[in-house]
């Protein structure tokens, strides 16, 4: 988890905030001037913005956006959406079935990655996929609501919350 | 030209109504579940998929919406689960206690060994 160059982690700030902003201006119909003119004034914004925040945004500054990091980032939208509808199929039959089939609890895995925007990334990851919500992150452990809790060992437990999604965050952002 | 647009709005509202049964999935979940944090459960999953469904129905509907409904897809993504773990745990240390039939708390363990 090596620092990177403060200038390095501005312009992604900054490079960040732009495609967002570019994003959020545009609506069906509007003419290149007003474009611009918007386009300009978010500039500036995103000046300040980068400014009073890049420091809690990244570790790796333009590192980030390495090609290969990018890739991974996208090959993993189908592994998280696929799993996601799996959790609400899931999320389905324990809500509509009349014996209501849960057996809650909380356990305790651990991750092997150590970069934060990684582990929030892997904590959303479990938050929305089947059974589980994450609870607390302490260092490496994590603490998890299962809503039916299928073992108890932290590396058993691990295998089946974790999935492969550890892999994937570990190529983008490691 | 008018037959794509026709498939697209016929699309656009199944997606529609396949985020409002998660929707309604969501709400029915917080009824029948037992205790705070099975509704956490059942109420982020539902609603998230849910709201990502009918966002990107809308933007099937009018095509030049989609680049917008999907930032905002994006920023559903990433705070939902956040908002439901810090209210998860905010919960917990508030001294709400599980359900009676619960199997295990490793996370009362951790407190203890503190």
């Amino acid at each position: 988890m090596e620092e990177t160059g403060k200038i390095s982690r501005f312009l992604y700030a900054f490079i960040i905030y732009t495609i967002i902003w570019c994003i959020l201006i545009y609506s069906p119909g509007i003419d290149a001037t007003h474009y611009i003119q918007e386009f300009s004034v978010g500039l500036i914004f995103a000046l300040i913005a980068a400014a009073l925040s890049y420091r809690h945004l990244s570790i790796k500054g333009l590192r980030n956006l390495s090609p290969r990091r990018i890739a991974w980032a996208i090959a993993y939208i189908p592994v998280f959406l696929w799993a996601m509808i799996k959790a609400n199929l899931d999320v389905a039959y324990r809500v509509l079935h009349p014996k209501r089939p849960i057996r809650p609890g909380i356990v305790r895995i651990r991750t092997n990655l150590k970069n934060p925007a990684g582990k929030l990334a892997l904590a959303n990851s479990i938050t929305l996929t089947p059974g589980t919500m994450t609870m607390q992150i302490i260092d490496d452990k994590y603490y998890i609501h299962w809503i039916y809790v299928r073992s108890e060992d932290e590396v058993e437990a691990g295998k089946h919350i974790k999935g492969n999604f550890e892999k994937y965050l570990e190529e983008v952002f490691e | 030209m008018s037959i794509a647009i026709l498939i697209l709005q016929i699309l656009g509202y199944i997606f529609i109504g396949i985020g409002s049964f998660f929707l309604l999935l969501a709400s029915i979940g917080l009824l029948r579940m037992p205790d705070v944090y099975n509704r956490m459960q059942t109420a982020t999953k539902a609603t998230t998929l849910g709201a990502l469904s009918v966002l990107f129905g809308v933007g099937l509907l009018d095509l030049a919406w989609m680049p917008m409904s999907i930032v905002i897809a994006l920023f559903i993504l990433l705070t939902a689960p956040v908002g439901a773990s810090a209210l998860a745990r905010a919960s917990y240390k508030h001294g709400i206690k599980l359900w009676k039939e619960s199997v295990v708390d490793k996370y009362k363990e951790e407190k203890e060994e503190e």
